[in-house]
């Protein structure tokens, strides 16, 4: 099994990367790309759906907070959707939600960004 | 007895269901976290801690190996290894990280205003924040070049119990 996966999804403007496996300092750079080539297709409206995570670090929600300004600043957000109340604690402590548009699920998420 | 085995002492420890030691001698490079992460969380588990805290002692040690990985060594730096070692004892886990590399001053990098740093969305240095606010105990032994530990401690404690002394 692949230690970390992502997988896109397109629906009209918005993107959705399910990403599933472990996100730590060895994966994060998967997700860096990812967020990436949507940023260079001009693809600033995310939803990430956290349903398949099984684990997170600060090196994760590092990537997060690297491309948030950039996202917002060109009208676009990440939304992020499906986390096990064990990842959603890690971005608990670290004062996430307060920052992050975090939904319960995508559906929710496309809705927001309405 | 310090403030912290008051409280633990309070919270109606329990002991552990044996005590000793486990050491893993690691190359310092992220593909060994998974690794790491395995062998810290099987200890845990083995002890008796309970799914939570299996959890925050995985990710404090994750945490601490990631910032040794990141920072501790050059490409010039000959021995990049790093040693994970777990004592068990009465009433807690220690958990130390030890590396030979570049070190830092703990004193240099204070708590974060969450608030503020989040804002400022500084990538980075959340680690050091999460150690402190997953375990019980943190503190660093520094000595750049020669020797540089990370030591971290978590109480078993009987949460129903403490729960019911709360």
């Amino acid at each position: 099994m692949e230690n970390f996966t992502v997988n896109r999804t397109d629906k009209e403007d918005i993107s959705v990367l399910y990403i599933g496996g472990f996100l730590d300092a060895h994966t994060a750079p998967d997700l860096e790309n990812a967020i990436q080539n949507l940023i260079d297709g001009e693809r600033y409206k995310i939803i990430v759906n956290f349903n398949d995570l099984t684990y997170i670090s600060s090196a994760g929600l590092g990537v997060f907070m690297g491309y948030i300004e950039l996202i917002r600043n060109n009208d676009g957000d990440i939304k992020m959707s499906n986390m096990s109340p064990k990842i959603f604690r890690v971005f608990d402590l670290l004062g996430f939600p307060t920052l992050y548009d975090i939904v319960d699920d995508e559906i929710k998420a496309l809705e927001n960004f309405k | 007895m310090t403030n912290v085995d008051k409280k633990h002492k309070k919270a109606k420890s329990i002991r552990p269901k044996f005590e000793g030691e486990y050491k893993l001698r690691i190359p310092s490079a992220t593909d060994n976290l998974e690794l790491i992460r395995g062998f810290v969380a099987k200890v845990a588990e083995k002890v008796g801690f309970c799914p939570d805290d299996i959890g925050k002692i995985e990710l404090a040690c994750d945490e601490a190996c990631t910032n040794v990985m990141k920072h501790a060594y050059d490409k010039k730096s000959k021995n990049t290894s790093l040693d994970v070692l777990i004592k068990i004892d009465y009433q807690k886990l220690t958990l130390v990280v030890t590396d030979h590399g570049k070190g830092f001053n703990p004193n240099t990098i204070p708590m974060p205003n969450l608030k503020e740093y989040l804002a400022e969305l500084k990538v980075g240095g959340l680690g050091i924040y999460l150690m402190r606010t997953l375990m019980d105990e943190v503190d660093y032994d520094i000595k750049p070049g020669v020797q540089n530990r990370v030591r971290m401690v978590k109480y078993l404690i009987d949460r129903k119990k403490s729960e019911l002394v709360q």
